[in-house]
């Protein structure tokens, strides 16, 4: 017993693995060591091209055909992996070894029945019967809180929803009981209320099983919180390592600490802030610096750094650091950013959204050839809200809120079913069609995607000078200038001129975006999630252009996102929707405080926080948002309300309430008992 | 004054820039990996070229029949021998690729062009219109494409144009498909709905934002349509409602020199071995082109 | 699965419905109309007023049209004009020859076709796979009468194996003409081969890159048992589509080999046909093979559906 303990289950030394590709072999990781002991659970934390699938993958073996490990070991309960002969790996595969995947609607077979799947496992590694296994497939999935398993194993993966797959995928994994489990983002591709429930299974599931956890992720704040201890990975070499307790309160690694440093917080004061920020971009796979990989967005970098690589070196007990100058980190908390001075604007509504609905005719299932009602997806749904000039009106809402659909409408993209829209007090046409050149200059849009937000084909002079080329001016060297000083402006260097977006990054597309958005002036920008598919350490010095954008030339903002701290930092006024209704709207400050809404409430609890102090507010939502189709009568949210109060909230629709100093709920709770429900937790956060 | 030296370093920047690796390069390193690619799109260059000049420089009149000379083998003076009637069948040959370029080169370049504008109406546009072309096509497309090419050349005659006409109806469907589809698909991208938002107009929106993006695909498409097309015009001529006689098509060739294989096997050999090698390079250089414009996965 | 049924039976109704208006359209503006071919060029007007008020063709189109189709559906598909024979029977004894070829060719191209891409896949990019996939590269698309005429002149003229002509006797049984088959059969198969060898080994490829594959082999299962219950399942779904589309070629394909190989069957009927101006004839001809076309087309459709649940629940 005391033998098994002390050897780890994993071991990771010196682990170099490289890709042969196109353009020649890279690197992908270097030098990697970590172990994990049973019981442990260790988070492996990464932003894009920091290698930590790539980890994944060697530990079991299972690297892509152009990946080989050309350097160090991996060694499971002291036997190296990669000495072990294939049936005697495949042993290991699933028995010993349990994988969790980022998307659990690939890593389920679409044509088998889950539970079909599920027993595969059991006959393969426990030696059961047919309908054994079937049994154990059931029981497995009673352990990982699903609900009506018998009928669930009967199911085709596509019948099923994100949350609920993956939970069957989590299942699978641990009907062996194995040494390892390795979870690849479990999380990533689910709503944050899924995620939530996710992330309390899995720590529930810590408690029954003696497994020992590899966690990759990307969120720093979910490992914080799942994990004893943490790996941070930064473009293929290990950055720190630590228990969380070290890394999360007393980095010493310059990457780390600004990492932490650079996602927004709650704040409860009202002064605009500019982020702390980390310079640059992730450096790519065939331009991995020489020294130490974080030397270039360094701020403490001296010429040492970026000539040698430094070592892991263990700076106390069990805490790594591959910085040289580790002892000086702290000083970066000077660095900080002071509040900026928030032009006093006085309030004028810019843009009025009056009572806007937008159908869209849905295919009814079953609905038979006659007596056929026509039905429609209600995705915006009666919205009435305005923005003034040179201020952001935050929108937050899980997917199927309506929230893309309400951007699509004011920018004329999708013509609204009916409601008004006012612009500088002048009525907008429906349609891009219907709204005239001017109108059409002054509002632009900033999409999601950068990868699909500039025309590969347009050079990014053509497109940053085209919408300049439509307002009239047809001075080429006029509109060079204005282009390079876009350029600037969203800090790119003029070097961008003649190249095309597919030699850009995502971080850096995003900012020709958000040039191209501004070339004609407008006065109000839509933000649709703008960062929401870029890496932490991109989206600070994003948010914060944006906002120094925003005072420059008093554009009005629409920030569109599910990540409520992102809109509260950037936002002077939120609106939460839920199900094409808006739920509650108001000050920045006064809708992220109670008295909330019972659904923002539930959105604010489920969002992992790094600094967790005590107990946190366990508000979980079950189920996913219903159909825009079907809407349930009364209160949207009664079907998934924690604070449901009965009958009235499913027959009657709930009524304004209006709070103090500009903050309105739609619900049936009174505002003061709201609050006192809420409030005990809530300063807890 | 300084800040037009500025003003100077910024455009002699931009003039440096221009030479920037651009898809290009990228689409060239990428051809240079693929040898058979390369060697498939040397061997179809030369048909084509031998199709543009070669009936200017074939040693003989393809037409000219020299009875004394009849049905003789290879030999320095006649490269692939003669036929029954004493022509040379290197020069037949030759003058024939023109009649298989020309054929299925307009047929395969009238079905990209009018498929590919129907395709981009038809998705850009969308709604009912568009249900009932695709669903016409989809029918079109589940008739066997000989068994249509035959009725509709029984109707309209052999004739060239109608050799045309016939090759570009058939493959008009499947271009307009390939197209809507892709259309489909860019109109819903982000840089496409930038471009409504700041109210450009649809001609600049097709030829400027969409169409560039499908160039690949229908070169691709194209090049392994009209591959299609040499097949369906020489299986015409085979079936003698291709080009008629004199004209030396290829498959009439083969046809008639069926019955002297057995004492003249180059009348033979010949255009079948330039027709394979014909439609082999066609299908190397497609591939190629696949693996330049799309290099992971891109398979048929 | 039922409505999904009724709605590949509506299309392959609307197909049909379209492709015999289109050959009926087609085929009555054919140049001359029919009764001076029967009667010929000098037939007198009054003989030729008669014999279109017998032949119908006095009527407006549209009801020569439905009169027309109803008669195909019942099987009253009129003379030949060139041979004075019920066309229905002549018609339906050269199906069965056709059928007969068409089976060989099948037999030959789809279970070495699904093999042989199924091998190419798993031995992506290594010798065997680049030769399996160059050569079937090479070979697709090359016309039937190119193979078809090597072939004859390697195994018919040169060896003497099989023989060259496969003009059968009417009524021989299957297993006596099978030497006459192996010919025409492998000609038809070889460019379907090719075709089914790179549909299959890219849909295979694909499945093998897939999550759900790497997690069943991560799940710690048997390589055997991974590729019949994970791959196959899901690799040889688009082959089916594909084998419904090659029949497409394999008609084609019919038409040019049995009139290289002189083999009596539908394709060789149509040319004939076709060359004698033989109107009844080729509409039949025609609208027999659109319809087993459409026909293959909704086995496939429904056998699809049958094996992949996302579609047999929509």
């Amino acid at each position: 017993m005391g033998k098994k303990d002390s050897i780890p289950v994993l071991e990771v030394e010196k682990l170099t693995v490289s890709y042969e590709t196109e353009l020649g072999v890279y690197q992908a990781v270097r030098d990697i060591s970590f172990s994990i002991k049973s019981h442990e659970s260790f988070g492996l934390v990464g932003e894009s091209g920091s290698g930590k699938s790539t980890v994944a993958l060697a530990i079991v073996r299972y690297l892509a055909s152009n990946g080989r490990v050309t350097g160090g070991n991996v060694r499971f309960h002291g036997t190296d992996i990669y000495s072990l002969p294939m049936n005697k790996l495949r042993s290991f595969w699933g028995s010993k070894i349990g994988m969790v995947y980022q998307n659990p609607q690939a890593a389920l077979n679409p044509t088998i029945t889950i539970g079909r799947q599920l027993a595969e496992m059991g006959k393969t590694h426990l030696g059961m019967s047919d309908r054994e296994a079937r049994q154990k497939a059931c029981e497995i999935l009673g352990m990982v809180a699903m609900p009506d398993p018998e009928s669930v194993i009967e199911r085709y993966p596509y019948q099923l929803s994100g949350g609920m797959l993956q939970r069957c995928v989590i299942a699978m994994a641990l009907i062996t009981r194995p040494e390892l489990l390795i979870m690849d983002e479990p999380t990533t591709g689910l709503d944050v209320t899924t995620q939530a429930v996710i992330l309390d299974l899995i720590a529930d599931l810590k408690k029954k099983f003696d497994s020992a956890i590899l966690y990759i992720t990307h969120n720093l704040a979910v490992v914080a919180n799942i994990c004893n201890r943490i790996g941070v990975l930064y473009a293929g070499n290990l950055m720190e390592q630590g228990t969380t307790q070290q890394v999360v309160s007393g980095s010493k690694h310059p990457y780390t600490f600004k990492l932490l440093d650079c996602v927004p917080r709650f704040e409860h004061g009202r002064k605009k802030q500019l982020l702390s920020v980390i310079p640059g971009s992730i450096p790519r796979l065939d331009e991995i610096p020489r020294g130490c990989v974080f030397a270039p967005r360094c701020s403490l970098a001296e010429r040492t750094c970026r000539a040698v690589r430094p070592p892991l070196i263990e700076i106390e007990q069990n805490h790594y650091t591959s910085c040289r100058l580790w002892e000086r980190v702290h000083e970066l908390e000077a660095e900080k950013p002071e509040a900026i001075a928030d032009g006093a604007l006085e309030d004028i509504p810019f843009l009025k959204v009056t009572g806007v609905k937008k159908y869209y005719p849905a295919r009814v299932k079953g609905g038979g050839i006659f007596g056929r009602r026509k039905k429609y997806i209600k995705s915006v749904d009666g919205v009435t809200l305005w923005v003034n000039k040179g201020r952001t009106l935050g929108i937050v809402g899980e997917s199927g809120s309506g929230k893309t659909t309400l951007a699509r409408v004011i920018s004329g993209l999708a013509g609204a079913t009916s409601g008004n829209i006012e612009l500088d007090g002048e009525q907008l046409g429906k349609t891009v069609q219907e709204r005239k050149q001017e109108q059409l200059r002054n509002i632009q849009m900033v999409f999601q995607n950068p990868e699909t937000s500039l025309n590969p084909y347009h050079t990014i002079a053509e497109t940053v000078g085209r919408p300049i080329m439509l307002m009239g001016k047809s001075n080429k060297k006029e509109i060079q200038d204005r282009v390079i000083r876009l350029l600037n402006a969203v800090k790119l260097s003029s070097h961008y001129y003649n190249r095309l977006p597919g030699e850009l990054s995502g971080g850096e597309k995003q900012r020709v975006a958000i040039a191209r958005a501004f070339a004609s002036t407008p006065g109000l920008v839509i933000l649709d999630e703008p960062l929401s598919s870029l890496d932490v350490s991109v989206q600070g010095s994003l948010l914060n252009l944006l906002i120094e954008l925003q005072l420059q030339s008093a554009t009005s903002y629409i920030f569109i996102s599910h990540d409520l701290a992102v809109v509260q930092h950037i936002s002077d006024w939120v609106v939460v929707m839920y199900l094409g209704h808006i739920v509650e709207w108001g000050d920045a400050v006064k809708v992220l405080k109670p008295p909330f809404h019972p659904y923002t409430e539930a959105l604010l609890s489920a969002i992992p926080v790094i600094d967790n102090k005590g107990v946190r507010m366990r508000i979980r939502l079950e189920g996913s948002v219903p159909s825009a189709v079907d809407i349930p009568p009364g209160c949207r949210f009664n079907t998934r309300c924690p604070r449901k109060q009965g009958n009235i909230c499913e027959t009657e629709e709930p009524p304004w309430q209006e709070g103090e100093g500009g903050h309105w709920i739609r619900c049936h709770i009174p505002m003061d008992k709201l609050n006192k429900l809420q409030q005990p937790i809530a300063d807890k956060i | 004054m300084n800040g037009s030296s500025d003003e100077k370093s910024k455009n002699e920047e931009i003039q440096n820039l221009q030479n920037q690796p651009g898809k290009l390069t990228i689409y060239w390193k990428r051809l240079k990996r693929q040898p058979f690619a390369i060697g498939g799109g040397v061997i179809f260059l030369f048909f084509l070229l031998m199709a543009i000049i070669g009936p200017l420089v074939v040693p003989y009149n393809y037409q000219a029949q020299d009875i004394a000379n009849r049905l003789k083998p290879p030999s320095p003076a006649h490269f692939y021998g003669t036929d029954q009637y004493g022509r040379d069948v290197f020069s037949r040959i030759i003058v024939g690729s023109r009649g298989i370029f020309l054929l299925g080169g307009s047929g395969t370049l009238l079905a990209v062009v009018i498929g590919a504008t129907l395709g981009l109406l038809s998705g850009y546009y969308g709604g009912l219109s568009d249900e009932v072309l695709m669903r016409l096509f989809d029918v079109l497309l589940s008739i066997p494409p000989i068994l249509l090419a035959l009725v509709l050349l029984v109707t309209i005659g052999p004739s060239k144009p109608g050799l045309i006409l016939v090759v570009a109806l058939l493959y008009l469907p499947i271009e307009a498909r390939v197209m809507r589809s892709m259309v489909l698909s860019l109109k819903t991208k982000e840089f496409v709905e930038a471009a409504r938002i700041r109210g450009e107009k649809k001609l600049y929106i097709w030829f400027r934002e969409i169409l560039p993006n499908t160039l690949g695909s229908m070169l691709v498409e194209g090049s392994m349509r009209f591959s299609y097309a040499i097949f369906l015009v020489a299986s015409l001529g085979f079936l003698g409602l291709g080009v008629q006689p004199p004209s030396p098509d290829w498959g009439l060739q083969i046809n008639e020199a069926r019955g002297w294989f057995s004492i003249a096997p180059w009348l033979l050999i010949f255009p079948a071995g330039t027709i394979s090698l014909l439609i082999i390079a066609a299908n190397l250089m497609t591939d190629g082109l696949r693996h330049v414009f799309y290099p992971i996965g891109g398979e048929i | 699965m039922l409505r999904f049924t009724l709605r590949r039976l509506g299309f392959v109704l609307l197909t049909f419905l379209i492709a015999s208006l289109l050959i009926f359209s087609l085929t009555e503006i054919l140049p001359g109309d029919v009764a001076t071919m029967v009667l010929g060029r000098f037939a007198t007007p009054s003989a030729l007023q008669n014999l279109r008020a017998k032949l119908g063709l006095d009527r407006p189109v549209y009801i020569q049209y439905i009169s027309w189709l109803t008669n195909f559906i019942i099987g009253k598909w009129g003379d030949s004009i060139s041979t004075q024979a019920e066309v229905f029977g002549l018609v339906m004894h050269r199906l069965k020859n056709s059928g007969m070829l068409a089976l060989v060719g099948c037999l030959i191209y789809i279970p070495t076709g699904i093999f042989l891409g199924i091998v190419a896949a798993f031995r992506k990019n290594k010798w065997l796979d680049q030769t399996i996939s160059m050569t079937s590269l090479a070979f697709i698309g090359l016309p039937e009468f190119v193979t078809g005429v090597i072939l004859i002149a390697i195994f018919a003229i040169k060896l003497r194996i099989f023989p060259a002509s496969s003009a059968i006797d009417p009524d021989a049984r299957f297993i006596e003409i099978l030497p006459q088959l192996v010919l025409p059969g492998i000609t038809i198969a070889l460019t379907n081969l090719a075709y089914v060898i790179r549909m299959t080994r890219s849909s295979t490829v694909e499945v093998l890159q897939t999550e759900y594959v790497r997690s069943a082999y991560l799940k710690g299962l048997r390589p055997g048992y991974v590729l019949r219950k994970h791959v196959l399942r899901n690799a040889l779904l688009p082959t089916v589509t594909i084998i419904a589309i090659s029949i497409a070629y394999l008609i084609g394909g019919l038409i040019i080999t049995e009139s290289l190989f002189s083999y009596p069957g539908v394709g060789r009927l149509l040319l004939f046909a076709i060359s004698h101006r033989d109107l009844p004839l080729i509409q039949a001809t025609s609208m027999l093979i659109v319809l087993i076309f459409s026909v293959s087309n909704f086995f496939a459709d429904i056998i699809y559906a049958y094996l992949d649940p996302r579609i047999r629940y929509k």
